[in-house]
Formats: C-alpha cells, sequence, structure tokens
C-alpha cells in the first residue's frame, strides 16, 4: 500500500486548493531527461496529413494549433476544460466526437483526425449548415465561445445527437444566454453534414496499434513490463485531470506514458454475470452501455463532465485515482464492482470499495495499474443522485448511489455509497444495516435516517458546508423512498 | 429603412469560422516577448524582500521588472492613482502583481514567475464586510447619505414597518476572453498597442503616463472584445501598461494575455453588498417610506467603486414611488481584488435591495406581490408627474401598460393558480411565479463622460468607412451605428465599413460603458454623415438648380427631381467638384444636471424600461433549482436593430439569473479567492437557462430625442434575473408559513436553509 503518487483529484476536477497543494509537492521536482520521451507523431489535421519528428508528446494540442500552426480559430478560454471555447473534432476507431483541446496534448493525436474550426466549412467556402444556422439565428454575440460551439453542434450534427442541451453542457457562453444558440441548433439539424467533414476525420490508422516508442504501448503487456520497470512514469489516460498539471501547474511530466493505444483496455466484455469495461473505456461509453442495463447510472452520467469530457476520460481514470468526488465509483460500488489489477504478470481482483483506503491512499503497488473493472450482472434497483452547483459541467458536492433490492415488502439487500461525504467515497454500512430485512416502508427509512451519522462525518469546503452534506445526504434516502413510491422528485423532471 | 433592421451581427460570419481576430489572435514579429504577472501571496503585508535570481536565470527569460525598474508612473488605476501596475513596499491583495517578467512564450514566463522568493511580513487582512466596518475602512470619510424627507417620522407613522437584511454576492465578469494586451515599439519612441479593452482613450492615457510620453505619442487600437460587461472598463491597464513597458525597455513587441485563474484572483468583481431596509407601508399596501443601508465591499483600491455604490443608491426606488427615502451608502476598503464596474454598475444591486424588501413586504401584509409592486408603480402618462427620492421627474414611466401586456401574455393569473395547485398536490418539488419590474437610468452619472466622436470617410467608389470611440464587445454595436450611417446615405450596410476603434481616429473617447454605446456613437456618427451628406446636397442643389427638398438618398441611389443616380456616381461627381467626403462627428446629451454629492438633480437623460416573469421549481429535499419559464418585455424604444435587442435581452436576463441563484464568489478567511476557476465558479449553462423562454421588445418609442428614437439596451435587461430569485423565494414561501428571507446567491445550500427556515 502506497500513499497515491498522483493527485487525489477525480477525472477533470480541480479544487483550486487541492490543486495548489499538488503543485507545492511537485514544486522543484528535476525533469527526468525528457529527451528519452520524444514522440514520432503522425495525424490528419483539417484533411491534410501532418508529421511531426521528436515532439515533446505532453505539447498541448490546443497550444500546437495556435502558435505552431497559426489556426487560431480554436480559443483559449480557460485551459482546463470547463468552457469548451478549444473544442475540435476529433476522428479515429471509435467514432467521431467533440473534445476540449486544451486537455489533449499531442501523444493523443497520433494516428487520429483532427478538424478545427477551419475545417468545417467546405473547401470551396460554403459554411457549414451549424455555422450558418448560427449567423442566420444571431447564435453569436462576442464570437470568442462561437466556433467552440460551432465545432460541438457539428459533431452532434454528425451523429444526429438532438439532445442539444447534454451536447453542449461543456460549451459556455457568456452573452447570448443560450437561446439563440439552441434555435441554431434546432434549424440546423434537418441539414445534410457537408461530405468534407467525413473525409477528414477519417484516421490515417484506424485500427493502428502501433509501438511509437515507450510512451505509447500497443499491448497491455507491454505496459505492465513498462509500468513495473518505470514506477515514477505517468499513466495518460484521457488526460482530462493530468493535462491539469501541465496547463495549470505548469510541471513536466517525467516519463509520460499514453494508454490510448493499449488495445486491450477498450474492450468490454457482456457476460450472463457481469459485464466487463477495459480500463481505457470511456465515460460516454460507460453511459451507453449503463443505459442499457441501470438507467439511473447512464442519467447521473449525463451529468459527468460535459461532452467533451465524457469523451476523453476513462473509467480507469476516473476510479484509480481515488478522489474522493469522483463520480463513477459510488455507483460502481453499490453495484459491488470489481477492480483488476495488475502488476508485471500477476493479476488480482478486489471490491471497489476496499481500494480506497483513505485520503490520498489506495491499494496499489507501485507500478500496478487497473486492467479493468467489472460489474455483476442484476436486476436493476441503482439510482445515483448528484448534487452540485450545477447540472452539468460540475464536479458532485455529494453523490449518493443507492442499490436496495426489495422481496415482498422488505428490504432483500442495501447497497449505498457515497462521494462527498468523507476523505475517499464510502458505503453508508450503518444505514444499510439500519435498511436490510426491515419492512420497505417510510417508517423504516425515517428510522434509518439517523444512522447517516454513524457513517459519516461531512467537512465544509468550497462546494458546501457539513450541515449541507449531513442532510442532504439523509434526504437522499428519502429521495430514492420517494422516487420508489413514484412521487415527482426531479427538478429536471418537470415540464414547464 | 435600414436601421430598424435585424440584420445579423457585422462579424457573424466571421465568429463561426472561427476567423474573427482577437488580440491574442494577432500575429506578432518572431522576436514577441509574452508576459506573466508574479503576485503576492499574501492578502495583506510589508514586502520584505524579493529574491528573482532564479526567475531571471529560468529558461526563455529576457526581463524581469520590479516597481523599481519603472522610470515613470507606476499607476494604473482609473481614478485617483491608488493603484500601482507593481506593488511597492506593501501588498493590499492576494494576486497583487509584484513583478513582471518578459519571456520568450507564454509559458516560459508563467513558469518563470512561480519562482520567485517573496518574502511579505504579513499584516492582519480585512476581508469581510464586518471586519471592515469594524475597522472603519473605507473609501471616503464616512458614509454617503441621501434623505428626501424625515424617514424616522414617516415611519414612525407608518401602519406598519418592515425590516431586514440581505446578503447580495458579488459576481465574476468571466467574458470568455481573458484580459490581453500587446503593444509593438515604432520608430521615434513611439507604441502602438492592442487592447481588449472597454476603454481605449484610458489605456492610451496610462500608457503615456508610464511611458513619460505625450498622448499623442501612443496609438491604441481595439478591433473587438470577446465579452467586457464591464470587466474591461479599467481592468485592462495592467496588461497594456506591462506591454508597453516592457516593449520600451527591450524594443521588442510584447504580448501579455491572463491565464483564465490569473485573470479571475487580479481583476476586479461585481461589488457584493449587505443591504439592510426598513420600509414604512399603509394598511392598503403603499409605501410611505424606505430607509436603505448599502455596505459596499470595494476591495483594496478605488477604482470604480464611487460612482458604482451612487448607482446603486440612484436605484433603490427602482420603479416605485416611495415618498420619503433614507440611503445610506458605505464603501468599505478591504484587502480583495478591488471591484470594478459590472453590467448595471451598481444598478442591479440598488434595485435587488427594493425588490427583495418588497417581497418582505408582500409576506408580511400576505398581498400579492404583484399587486403590491402595481400599487406602488410611479405615476404614468396622464397623472401628475412624480420625483424620484433624488428629485428627477418621472416623465416616460410606461411600466404600467407594459406589466399589464406581460400578465396577459405570459397567462399570468391561470399559471399563478396552476403552481398553486402543484403545490398543494407535490411533496418534494414545490414550485414558484414572480414577476420583477426594471427601470434604469441612461447616461453616465459622471456628466461629462456623454459625450462621443465619429470620423466618416467617403471615398470615391461610393463606398463608406466608419470609425467612432466606442468599442464592440459582442453587442453589436459596430453593427448598430453602420445601420444608421447605411440609412443616413440611403445605402446597403454592406457599403459601410466597420473599422477597429482607433485612439488616432477618434480622441478622448468615453469608455463603452453605462449602456451608452449606440446612444452616443449612433448619434456622433449621425452628424459626421449629416455633414458629409449636407455637403452632397449644396452640391447637388448647385449643380441641377434644385431645392434640396427635391433630392432623395435611398436604395442606393439619389434622386435629383425625376434623375436618378448611383450613390456612387454622386460621390464621385463630388470629389471631382473638389468636396470634402470626410468629416467629423460630435454629440453630447442634452438635458443632464447632477450634484453628486448632494444627490440631487437629473442625473439620467431617459429611464429604459423593462419586466420580466419567471417561474422555477425547487427540489425541497437538497434545495436544488431549476427555471422553468420566463417571459419577458423590454423596452428598447424604436429599436436600432431588433435582433441585436433581443440577444441583449435574453443575455442579460441569463447573467442576471446566474448573478443571483447559482454563481457564488468564495474567499477564505485569510482572504484568498477560492473559486478562481470554472471549475469552481459555476455561469449558466444552456441547460440553465428557462427551458421556456419568450422575449419580446416593447412597441414603442423613446420619447427623448436619441438616435432615431432608440433606447439604450445594455445593462438594462440584466436586472430582470431579479424575478428568477424572487421565484425561488416564492417557491420556498410554500414549504411553510415563515418568510423565506434568502440571501443571494440562492445556493441548493441556501434554499435548503430557507425551507427549514419558513418550516420552523
Amino acid at each position: 500500500m502506497i500513499k497515491s503518487r498522483l493527485s487525489c483529484l477525480p477525472e477533470n476536477n480541480n479544487p483550486a486548493p487541492l490543486l495548489r497543494r499538488i503543485e507545492a509537492a511537485h514544486f522543484g521536482t528535476d525533469r527526468v531527461r525528457r529527451r528519452d520521451f520524444l514522440m514520432d507523431i503522425s495525424f490528419r489535421l483539417n484533411g491534410e496529413l501532418v508529421s511531426l519528428t521528436d515532439v515533446d508528446p505532453t505539447r498541448s494540442v490546443l497550444d500546437f494549433l495556435r502558435e505552431d500552426k497559426g489556426l487560431t480559430g480554436t480559443k483559449e478560454g480557460c485551459n482546463e476544460g470547463d468552457c469548451g471555447a478549444c473544442s475540435a473534432l476529433v476522428g479515429d476507431a471509435g467514432g467521431v466526437r467533440a473534445q476540449n483541446t486544451c486537455l489533449m496534448m499531442l501523444g493523443h493525436l497520433d494516428g487520429r483526425a483532427l478538424v478545427t474550426v477551419e475545417g468545417l466549412a467546405a473547401p470551396d467556402g460554403t459554411p457549414h449548415p451549424v455555422q450558418q444556422a448560427l449567423v442566420d439565428h444571431h447564435g453569436s454575440q462576442c464570437g470568442f465561445c462561437t466556433p467552440g460551439f460551432a465545432v460541438t453542434l457539428a459533431a452532434g450534427h454528425l451523429s444526429s445527437d438532438h439532445d442539444i442541451k447534454t451536447l453542449l453542457g461543456g460549451n459556455l457562453c457568456r452573452c447570448t444566454g443560450y437561446a439563440p444558440i439552441l434555435r441554431a441548433a434546432e434549424a440546423a439539424a434537418t441539414e445534410t453534414s457537408p461530405p468534407h467533414l467525413k473525409d477528414a476525420l477519417e484516421a490515417p490508422r484506424p485500427d493502428a496499434s502501433k509501438e511509437a516508442g515507450p510512451a505509447c504501448p500497443g499491448a497491455v503487456d507491454a505496459l505492465a513490463t513498462l509500468y513495473a520497470d518505470h514506477p515514477e512514469a505517468t499513466l495518460i489516460g484521457g488526460a482530462t485531470e493530468v493535462a491539469l498539471d501541465v496547463n495549470k501547474a505548469l510541471k513536466d511530466l517525467p516519463f509520460p506514458i499514453f494508454l490510448g493505444q493499449v488495445r486491450e483496455f477498450d474492450k468490454i466484455e457482456i457476460t450472463e454475470d457481469k459485464i466487463t469495461f477495459g480500463a481505457g473505456a470511456s465515460i460516454e461509453t460507460l453511459r451507453r452501455i449503463m443505459a442499457g442495463h441501470h438507467p439511473g447510472f447512464a442519467e447521473m452520467l449525463t451529468r459527468f463532465g460535459s461532452a467533451q469530457v465524457r469523451a476523453a476520460g476513462t473509467i480507469g481514470g476516473n476510479v484509480a485515482n481515488g478522489s474522493p468526488i469522483a463520480e463513477t465509483p459510488p455507483p460502481l460500488i453499490a453495484l459491488g464492482a470489481e477492480l483488476h489489477l495488475r502488476h508485471r504478470d500477476a493479476r488480482r481482483n478486489l471490491p471497489l470499495e476496499q481500494y480506497y483506503v483513505a485520503y490520498g491512499q489506495q491499494d496499489r503497488r507501485d507500478g500496478e495499474f487497473i486492467e479493468a473493472v467489472s460489474i455483476p450482472r442484476q436486476k436493476d434497483r441503482l439510482r445515483s443522485y448528484k448534487i452540485a452547483r450545477r447540472f452539468d459541467q460540475d464536479i458532485c458536492t455529494v453523490l449518493g448511489a443507492f442499490n436496495i433490492h426489495v422481496n415482498v415488502g422488505k428490504v432483500l439487500s442495501a447497497r449505498i455509497a457515497f462521494g462527498g461525504m468523507a476523505g475517499v467515497v464510502k458505503r453508508a454500512e450503518a444505514v444499510e444495516r439500519a435498511l436490510i430485512g426491515r419492512p420497505w416502508t417510510r417508517e423504516t427509512v425515517a428510522a434509518a435516517l439517523d444512522a447517516f451519522e454513524t457513517d459519516f462525518a461531512p467537512i465544509s469546503d468550497l462546494r458546501a458546508g457539513a450541515d449541507y452534506r449531513r442532510e442532504v445526504a439523509r434526504n437522499l434516502l428519502l429521495r430514492y423512498w420517494h422516487e420508489d413510491q413514484g412521487t415527482p422528485v426531479a427538478v429536471m423532471g418537470v415540464t414547464p | 429603412m435600414t436601421a430598424g433592421r435585424p440584420l445579423p451581427h457585422d462579424s457573424a460570419a466571421l465568429h463561426v469560422s472561427g476567423a474573427a481576430r482577437y488580440v491574442d489572435d494577432i500575429p506578432l514579429p518572431a522576436n514577441a516577448l509574452h508576459l506573466a504577472f508574479g503576485l503576492s501571496p499574501e492578502a495583506h503585508g510589508r514586502l520584505r524582500g524579493l529574491d528573482l535570481d532564479a526567475v531571471r536565470q529560468a529558461a526563455g527569460v529576457i526581463a524581469v521588472f520590479t516597481a523599481e525598474d519603472l522610470r515613470f508612473a507606476n499607476d494604473v488605476s482609473p481614478s485617483v492613482h491608488d493603484e500601482p501596475l507593481l506593488a511597492e513596499a506593501e501588498v493590499f491583495y492576494h494576486g497583487q502583481p509584484i513583478f513582471l517578467v518578459a519571456a520568450t512564450s507564454h509559458r516560459a514566463a508563467r513558469k518563470a514567475a512561480k519562482l520567485a522568493k517573496i518574502d511579505v511580513d504579513p499584516l492582519p487582512a480585512i476581508v469581510t464586510i464586518d471586519q471592515a466596518l469594524s475597522a472603519d475602512s473605507r473609501f471616503e470619510d464616512g458614509p454617503v447619505i441621501w434623505q428626501n424627507g424625515d424617514v424616522d417620522n414617516a415611519l414612525a407613522r407608518a401602519a406598519q414597518v418592515i425590516e431586514g437584511s440581505v446578503e447580495l454576492g458579488g459576481q465574476e465578469h468571466f467574458y470568455l476572453e481573458g484580459q490581453a494586451s500587446a503593444a509593438l515599439p515604432q520608430d521615434d519612441g513611439d507604441m502602438v498597442v492592442h487592447s481588449s479593452t472597454q476603454h481605449p482613450t484610458e489605456i492610451q492615457h496610462k500608457v503615456a503616463e508610464a511611458l513619460g510620453l505625450p498622448m499623442h505619442a501612443v496609438r491604441v487600437e481595439t478591433r473587438r472584445m470577446g465579452g467586457g460587461f464591464g470587466g474591461k472598463e479599467s481592468q485592462g491597464n495592467a496588461l497594456a501598461v506591462a506591454c508597453a513597458v516592457a516593449a520600451q525597455a527591450t524594443g521588442r513587441p510584447c504580448k501579455m494575455r491572463y491565464d483564465r485563474d490569473d485573470d479571475m484572483v487580479i481583476t476586479g468583481k461585481r461589488h457584493d453588498f449587505r443591504i439592510g431596509y426598513r420600509i414604512g407601508v399603509d394598511g392598503t399596501g403603499r409605501l410611505l417610506a424606505a430607509d436603505f443601508t448599502h455596505l459596499v465591499r470595494c476591495g483594496w483600491a478605488q477604482d470604480l467603486s464611487l460612482p458604482v455604490a451612487d448607482r446603486a443608491m440612484l436605484h433603490a426606488d427602482n420603479a416605485y414611488h416611495i415618498p420619503v427615502m433614507r440611503i445610506e451608502s458605505h464603501r468599505l476598503k478591504t484587502n480583495t481584488a478591488s471591484a470594478t464596474a459590472f453590467r448595471g454598475f451598481g444598478g442591479p444591486q440598488g434595485m435587488f435591495g427594493i425588490e427583495r424588501a418588497l417581497d418582505h413586504v408582500a409576506h408580511v401584509l400576505r398581498m400579492d406581490p404583484v399587486d403590491l409592486r402595481r400599487r406602488n408603480f410611479y405615476s404614468g402618462p396622464g397623472a401628475p408627474r412624480q420625483h424620484t427620492h433624488y428629485g428627477m421627474e418621472v416623465e416616460d414611466f410606461d411600466l404600467r401598460p407594459m406589466v399589464s401586456a406581460l400578465l396577459q401574455r405570459s397567462d399570468y393569473a391561470t399559471r399563478r393558480a396552476s403552481v398553486d395547485q402543484w403545490n398543494r398536490e407535490n411533496a418534494v418539488l414545490k414550485k414558484g411565479l414572480a414577476l420583477s419590474p426594471v427601470k434604469f437610468g441612461i447616461s453616465f452619472t459622471l456628466t461629462h463622460l456623454n459625450q462621443a466622436g465619429a470620423l466618416v470617410h467617403v471615398y470615391q467608389d461610393g463606398s463608406v468607412a466608419m470609425n467612432h470611440g466606442g468599442t464592440e464587445m459582442g453587442q453589436g454595436l459596430n453593427q448598430k451605428v453602420a445601420q444608421v450611417a447605411a440609412r443616413i446615405f440611403g445605402i446597403g450596410p454592406d457599403r459601410v465599413r466597420i473599422t477597429a476603434t482607433d485612439t488616432a481616429k477618434v480622441p478622448n473617447t468615453s469608455a463603452t460603458a453605462a449602456s451608452s454605446g449606440s446612444d452616443l456613437n449612433g448619434m456622433a456618427v449621425k452628424a459626421a454623415c449629416e455633414t458629409i451628406k449636407s455637403r452632397l446636397v449644396q452640391h447637388l442643389c448647385k449643380k441641377f438648380s434644385v431645392s434640396d427638398k427635391e433630392i432623395r438618398f435611398e436604395d442606393g441611389k439619389v434622386k435629383v427631381c425625376d434623375q436618378v443616380f448611383s450613390f456612387a456616381d454622386v460621390v464621385q461627381a463630388a470629389y471631382l467638384a473638389r468636396i470634402s467626403l470626410s468629416a467629423t462627428g460630435y454629440y453630447r446629451t442634452p438635458k443632464l444636471s447632477w450634484d453628486r454629492v448632494k444627490g440631487r438633480g437629473r442625473p439620467f437623460f431617459y429611464f429604459a424600461y423593462g419586466v420580466a416573469a419567471t417561474e422555477a421549481v425547487v427540489d425541497t429535499l437538497t434545495g436544488e433549482s431549476r427555471i422553468l419559464r420566463a417571459d419577458i418585455l423590454h423596452d428598447a424604444g424604436a429599436s436600432l436593430n431588433p435582433a441585436l435587442d433581443i440577444g441583449q435581452v435574453e443575455g442579460g436576463y441569463v447573467q442576471g439569473a446566474g448573478w443571483l441563484t447559482m454563481e457564488e464568489l468564495l474567499w477564505d478567511d485569510d482572504g484568498r479567492l477560492l473559486t478562481h476557476a470554472p471549475a469552481t465558479y459555476k455561469i449558466p449553462t444552456a441547460r440553465d437557462a428557462p427551458e421556456v423562454f419568450n422575449v419580446a421588445l416593447w412597441d414603442g418609442e423613446n420619447r427623448e430625442e436619441t438616435i432615431y428614437r432608440s433606447k439604450a439596451v445594455g445593462e438594462p435587461p440584466f436586472m430582470l434575473g431579479i424575478s428568477a430569485f424572487l421565484a425561488l423565494s416564492d417557491a420556498v414561501s410554500a414549504c411553510g408559513p415563515g418568510y423565506a428571507d434568502l440571501d443571494a446567491p440562492a445556493t441548493a445550500e441556501r434554499i435548503l436553509a430557507a425551507i427549514n427556515r419558513v418550516r420552523a
């Protein structure tokens, strides 16, 4: 058991004081021979093949676009993946989506295709339908966020995604109040996507798994050896968190290892008794698959980061770093998920809740990594309730996941897990005990509420006070009960 | 007619294609340097030592500057010279710039800036309103007090007096484009500055002082900003001056842009307030007297805080005639970033005070809040005129018919009944519905700022180039003003070229602020165009021996009696006849007279009006909330461009609702801003805008002679967001008998606490 070398933040979550702490901890760290980790990278950019030799693979794609390529249409609004102004289209074997280029590193681009706002219009200059609609419907005012909106809308347009508000959850606009942008999206929906985009988004090596040097293993065995030999390395999945170390803490990452080309990491296996996700499965993939098994999980995941962040972030990354406010662990624990860990050739399985030992401390050896996460198949009784300052693209204040099975009026089993209530994501075992075996009634629920005091002693921070957390945790159990009775409980479910 | 048409923003096609250029997009010579500040680690303290050796030795660093290296003025204050570019002996807030690094890249400069050893001997930091009050830490000698009548006497005679106090948070501008500037040295010591600023003349002035040059040696250009909202009225000074100083010292172009976190830490925000109120009413709900106390947290430097606090006082009545009024305004000095201009400039805070107080009054009197508000409106046309608490006659009060129209359009009465029914039937989710009006005074309260200049050229081919002192930050000012020019010449707006704001073309401009952009610059451009047009007319009169009444400019043509010429031909002929085709224009707002010390006079040319009704829902288990529907009727006079004006209304409402519902700034006890990134400071997303959003413009024209009888529209709609806050208060009230007594922003945590309160 070791102190987590990585930060204690979840994917894309960077509460500033924590960030400052990390920064202080790493202050003065010597860079290890960075030239050993230079990479040769090739990708398609707005239709043209680009090959780069000996580049720092951790250089931000946004800086590369703006500073090296002069493609200044892609904007830096926050440099931390929260505003969407730097969005660009990414194409590979997994399909096409918008991602934040500030959270992408050059290492991510290898073998992929990238289309920036400059590449949306047809070669003859005809604007993309979403661009024209934004003009016609007055969807831009200051115009600074607009390229990002155009790109994200173009991604939705390509995939016929009509849930525009969810699609745009990671694009901030401070001028328009969004109304004209939504009108533009609606107007463009019926137009056809221009053909050049499909070509431009064709990945140059769609099935490629080249070993692009030590920084980019193509198979899990290679990764296992490499990481065991170099436990000081930084594993980079979607980089939705580690990019902040580069962008905000201004760190140079020692020994980066990009996981994007580890072919086993993308695997998803559904058997009769479990669903197994390779550690590299994106949050968006998790959401899509959970929709068919545990819709309450999928619904909560529409609030995980933003479309851009869900496309980049991985289940392995979110689970691994042990943040108390990571958002997949509570529902995963409530479902009884198991981690599949690997160190060199040694593999072991661990119930997820046991991985979280204490704040900043996980049950993971040096050089050990998560290969996969599996969820036992079961009847769906899961609800995941995320409380945050904002519906989209926010970090949870409290996240409660409830998986309570009832048989002929009695509670058969209860697995309840909370984020944001302790130094780690943690089960509410006293509450579970107070429910199991008792009749599934309001009285039982009411009697169980005080058990929260046994399970949790939350703290106050910039998201909420301890009293609020305590009260909301209790009330979320009430919400689960009310919802089970068919009472409307979600403000998002109300139609005006 | 060109003016009045809903044409797209002039840069819309550039925006959507990424081709619109902002300061950071301007290509600079390869030897350009990039700047970053080193920031104070303490909120207050004496600067004991500054070891910059590691900074100087860091990769890519070319130069490092401290206050001692500045050859001329070390000052970036827009008001009273209390804001050094780089701290001298003492630091006054966490994040105050102490030194400046110039390096070969943005990243190199930022990295180097972190290597300093800054030794600060901490002094007690005044962070909160209470700390400032008890230390008597303030600007000016004491509170500013305006009285209209004897408030104690009037309250003593009132049937009922309702008292309370409300906390009202500040707001981060969150312009999507962070602060940015670039300076390019010219020959003979001149300096050209590109700045993302609402106030190029101020940048020119501060840069000239810092370089020891006359203003004519400094040229400032602003093509567009990626959002301003008041946050680029004075907050860009530091970057522009830093760039100019470093460019002068090194002889190389210098660029500076803040990283988002630095931007949020360094720059000022909307002032947070605590507002105390005592409201006296008679038995029918008529307001007899009001006594307000404004405690204003201004931060460490004066910046624009005095006029902001004044404007809060000027809007303490909002739309209501309150015969006796007293307002006491404390401008408190704290060790936090200096609060600054933000859309509404204090008006929203003043207006929120009376609206929140009326919410309380309606609850105590068990009166319908809409009835209470209508009962106390100023008198409309036809009735004897009433005066505001500062003595200005309200001549144009249009809110009575506007409110009636909105109640009807929004189906308010039926929805009130169905909200009440929902609340009877639902245990967990409660709905609320509320209406609030806006009456916002238009003009700078510093009277001399109400002037503007323009420069218009007509070229031989009939194309027109237009320049004025206003800046474009997304509001579509240039488009509106181009439509004015096109209308005068009777040509299409595509024949009018908009050019970057440039201090070398139009001098001595005012900030594009106070919603004044199109009022002032539209009139100045109109004056310039009319000068040229009258020369053309005179020339045609002479040439064709007709009177000016027989000449018309329309559809790109000039009609002289029965003959029709193209505009270009007429221009070409005028050129050959040696007629000047260039003119300046100038405008100053009439009728203003204001004594800010006494708080009496006519500070405003006119008022802009609006009314909004918002429906919201709260979750009584968690305090989460959501805006379901908003209906708005807003008065833009005879709109210069209805599409752009509706854009201002929609955007203003969402920004205002964000301020009062979800956007929360938090500092720790040591004065460090905790919410300094979008990860922790949450502005509305698409889902947070009202699900149903009906916005319409009131069909009326300005009573005053403004540009084609339009009204200013930049700030007023922001305050329509108050109705969202009131809807949440209404929903909380459905949970129990008590008063919600909600502070702003109404976060889930505050709403849940309020629900517990009303149930207690």
